[in-house]
């Protein structure tokens, strides 16, 4: 197997979440995104730990996916409370900061 | 308590404040405080006489007693004498010089220390009763605290700074106290000239104190005093330096022509009269006379024996003075011009080189002239119903008034200088040594003074205590804190003069007191028996007719109505009860004077000189304001700000659109940041 099979898949990921992130106007599906983007980094890490002999990346990624979990908790308790304000998960109507 | 000194002024310092914060709430309202604190100074002042005396007659071998041998061998102590006990801290730094406080503890020190203190507290107890129910008791008793902590200041002082530092205190505090009850204009009149007349002499000393820095090169006393005894001083410059500081003596111990204050500083409460003239105000000039005495013996060649400016002052000071008493009415008047007189004589002998007998003459001088005063006080509190006036509610009080009566005596015989009283001893010694001198004319000077001390005392105490009672109160004896102190300063009266008395082989005082270290080496006269027989008789002279004018059946016998009949005489008393035209002279000429010619030149120059330019130069400002305003401030100054905050606003309305406030576009941004980013890093890299 190629490291490279990896690298793109990964970036294939990593685009996707970001088309997500930018793209979706629905909360929740924007965290889903988050969560692609942070998966594909997964992958990267895993990936280079397995070809270089290094647990340290695969650790990383134990690391990364704790964290995400964290991450998705409070996001998705956010996106609730703004659902419950302005019935509705739509992110382009909390513009409150407009300067 | 020689080093630790500085603790003796400290005292009633604290005590001032003490009274002033705390007074009011005292039992006593704070009467208590104030004399618990000149009490322990005494206390104080005591040891360290004591321990001084210890240190002197440690240092000439000397202390078999009483010394029975005559003439004592304290100057074969060797040349240096003992030397004063000086303590210094650095007061401040300026441009390297060092500015010091601290003390010098000498004889001349602690005799003073002794007499200001003694007084002080009998003063403060006379008070209690004296000013009982006034409506400033404790704010008086306050001022007394502060006018004994700056004269012991003054008298400790180190160097002359510190010395003009007590100098002003004193007269700022006699100036409060004169002033009491200011609510009489003439009072606030009085104490107002006291100060302003003063003042004229502290210019006199201010600049006396400079010029003895910069021929000395230090403030320091003793270093002052080493100067001038040394070989390498300039003699000129001396001499100014004694001019000036004579200047300050004048005004400050009421000399020729400046003692017009003195007599008018009777508007104070007697005892404040008490302490002014006994220990805490006049008597300021003469301690400074002595404390500086080298200053003045070179500065006015006191040695060669010709007649000075010093001795001068002080021979017409005791004539004028005399005179004057002789046409008062009010008994604290008479009393005034007495001391006038009675400082020309310390000054006289200052003048004449005998510096024993001036500072000896203080010292005796300040027992009775209190006593007298107090005595006076006591009179016008208990016999004639707060009235000074002799004339019109005094007479006849022996009777009424036993130990006012008793101790009123004693201090008018020492302040005749009849045998065996203080004054006595301390005026012979001033007339002998102007005889032996050099100064026989001051000699004749000092017995014609005495001729008419004896003769205005005689009067004054006819007046008050014989005859027939023309008051309308009800004469009593005084209480016991009033009469307590008169006795007190009645003994010292009698017995004070006994310590330098020559003829007995006593001379304690010259031997304790007189330096030994940087002073001049002066004549010690020999006690003269002829000349002692002839001032006492002069005296009982002045005393005899005097008594004969008054106490005979018809007041003042074939003289009675005189200046009715006389021209002469009339055109004399005139004269006399104008005080010489003194007071006419300062006030109606030089007051009025610089009032209206001078005032009215510099009113002139004012309107059209100063005026004109001040107008001149306020228009061309105006202008310059006027354009400054027109074209740098509205067009160049306020143009750049507000093209600044223009320029500010419109960036921010630029850049505003950017906050959209929606999380998506800013990650939008970032990413495509990130991703120029990235591109540039690469370009940069492969390129």
């Amino acid at each position: 197997m190629d490291l490279n099979y990896f690298l793109i898949l990964s970036a294939f990921l990593f685009c996707v979440g970001v088309y997500g992130v930018l793209a979706r106007k629905n909360g929740v599906l924007v965290l889903m995104s988050v969560e692609l983007m942070l998966n594909a980094v997964s992958i990267n890490l895993i990936a280079f730990s397995a070809f270089q002999h290094n647990v340290s990346g695969q650790i990383f990624a134990l690391f990364v996916i704790t964290i995400a979990a964290a991450e998705v908790g409070v996001g998705l308790a956010i996106v609730l409370l703004i659902y419950r304000n302005l019935k509705s998960p739509d992110l382009d109507k909390i513009d409150e900061l407009k300067g | 308590m020689l080093d630790a000194a500085w603790l003796i002024p400290t005292v009633p310092a604290i005590s001032f404040a003490l009274i002033v914060f705390f007074g009011k709430r005292m039992p006593k309202h704070g009467a208590e405080i104030g004399i618990a604190a000149v009490g322990a100074s005494f206390v104080m002042s005591c040891i360290a006489a004591s321990q001084w005396i210890d240190r002197v007659e440690e240092a000439t071998g000397h202390s078999e007693g009483l010394g029975a041998f005559g003439k004592s061998v304290f100057r074969a102590a060797g040349e240096q004498g003992v030397e004063p006990v000086v303590n210094t801290v650095t007061w401040w730094i300026s441009g390297g010089l060092h500015f010091t406080v601290g003390t010098t503890v000498d004889g001349l020190t602690v005799m003073m220390m002794f007499v200001v203190t003694l007084i002080s507290l009998l003063v403060q107890i006379y008070s209690t009763a004296y000013m009982h129910d006034d409506r400033r008791y404790t704010w008086f008793f306050a001022c007394l605290s502060l006018f004994t902590a700056s004269m012991l200041t003054l008298v400790v002082s180190e160097n002359l700074l510190q010395l003009l530092v007590g100098w002003e205190l004193v007269g700022l505090c006699s100036f409060m106290l004169i002033g009491h009850w200011w609510e009489d204009l003439a009072n606030s009149r009085a104490a107002i000239k006291a100060f302003l007349t003063t003042r004229v002499g502290d210019i006199g000393l201010m600049i006396g104190v400079i010029v003895m820095y910069f021929a000395a090169d230090t403030f320091s006393i003793v270093g002052i005093n080493e100067y001038a005894l040394s070989s390498g001083a300039e003699h000129n410059l001396l001499l100014a330096g004694a001019i000036c500081l004579f200047i300050g003596i004048i005004g400050k111990s009421g000399q020729f022509p400046l003692h017009t204050w003195l007599p008018d500083a009777m508007a104070g409460p007697t005892p404040v009269s008490a302490l002014i003239h006994a220990a805490t105000m006049v008597v300021a000039g003469v301690y400074l006379g002595a404390r500086v005495y080298p200053v003045f013996y070179e500065g006015f060649s006191i040695g060669d024996g010709g007649v000075n400016f010093m001795a001068l002052i002080g021979g017409v000071t005791i004539i004028i003075g005399a005179l004057l008493a002789f046409v008062q009415r009010d008994i604290k008047k008479v009393l005034a011009y007495s001391t006038v007189s009675q400082l020309g004589y310390m000054v006289m002998a200052l003048g004449v080189g005998a510096w024993t007998a001036a500072v000896f003459h203080l010292f005796t001088h300040a027992f009775f002239k209190a006593l007298l005063f107090l005595g006076a006080g006591s009179v016008s509190h208990s016999g004639s119903h707060h009235s000074f006036d002799m004339k019109s509610d005094m007479g006849g009080l022996r009777k009424y008034m036993p130990v006012t009566f008793a101790t009123f005596m004693i201090g008018s015989l020492a302040l005749a200088g009849i045998f065996p009283f203080a004054g006595f001893w301390s005026k012979d010694e001033i007339l002998v040594t102007a005889g032996e001198t050099g100064f026989e004319v001051f000699m004749v000077v000092g017995l014609i003074g005495a001729f008419l001390t004896a003769a205005y005392m005689t009067r004054c105490v006819y007046l008050t205590f014989f005859g027939e009672y023309r008051g309308h109160g009800h004469p009593h004896e005084s209480p016991r804190a009033i009469t307590v102190p008169l006795v007190i300063l009645a003994i010292f009266s009698v017995v004070a003069g006994l310590i330098n008395a020559a003829p007995l082989g006593i001379e304690k005082f010259t031997e304790w007191f007189e330096p030994t270290f940087a002073f001049p080496h002066l004549v010690h006269s020999e006690f003269d028996y002829g000349l002692a027989i002839i001032s006492v008789t002069i005296a009982a002279v002045g005393i005899g007719i005097a008594a004969a004018l008054w106490f005979s059946r018809e007041e003042l016998g074939p003289f009675r109505g005189l200046t009715q009949r006389n021209v002469l005489a009339r055109k004399g008393y005139t004269f006399l009860e104008n005080k010489y035209y003194l007071d006419h002279l300062y006030e109606n000429v030089i007051v009025d004077g610089t009032r209206g010619v001078v005032a009215r030149a510099f009113y002139w120059f004012d309107q059209h000189v100063i005026d004109a330019v001040v107008k001149g130069v306020g228009l061309v400002a105006a202008r310059i304001g006027r354009f400054t305003y027109d074209v740098v401030d509205q067009q160049g100054v306020d143009g750049a700000i507000n093209a600044m905050a223009a320029g500010t606003g419109d960036a921010g309305s630029a850049l505003r659109t950017v906050q959209s406030g929606r999380v998506q576009r800013y990650a939008l941004l970032l990413f495509a940041a990130v991703g120029l980013l990235s591109l540039a890093v690469y370009l940069a890299n492969t390129l």
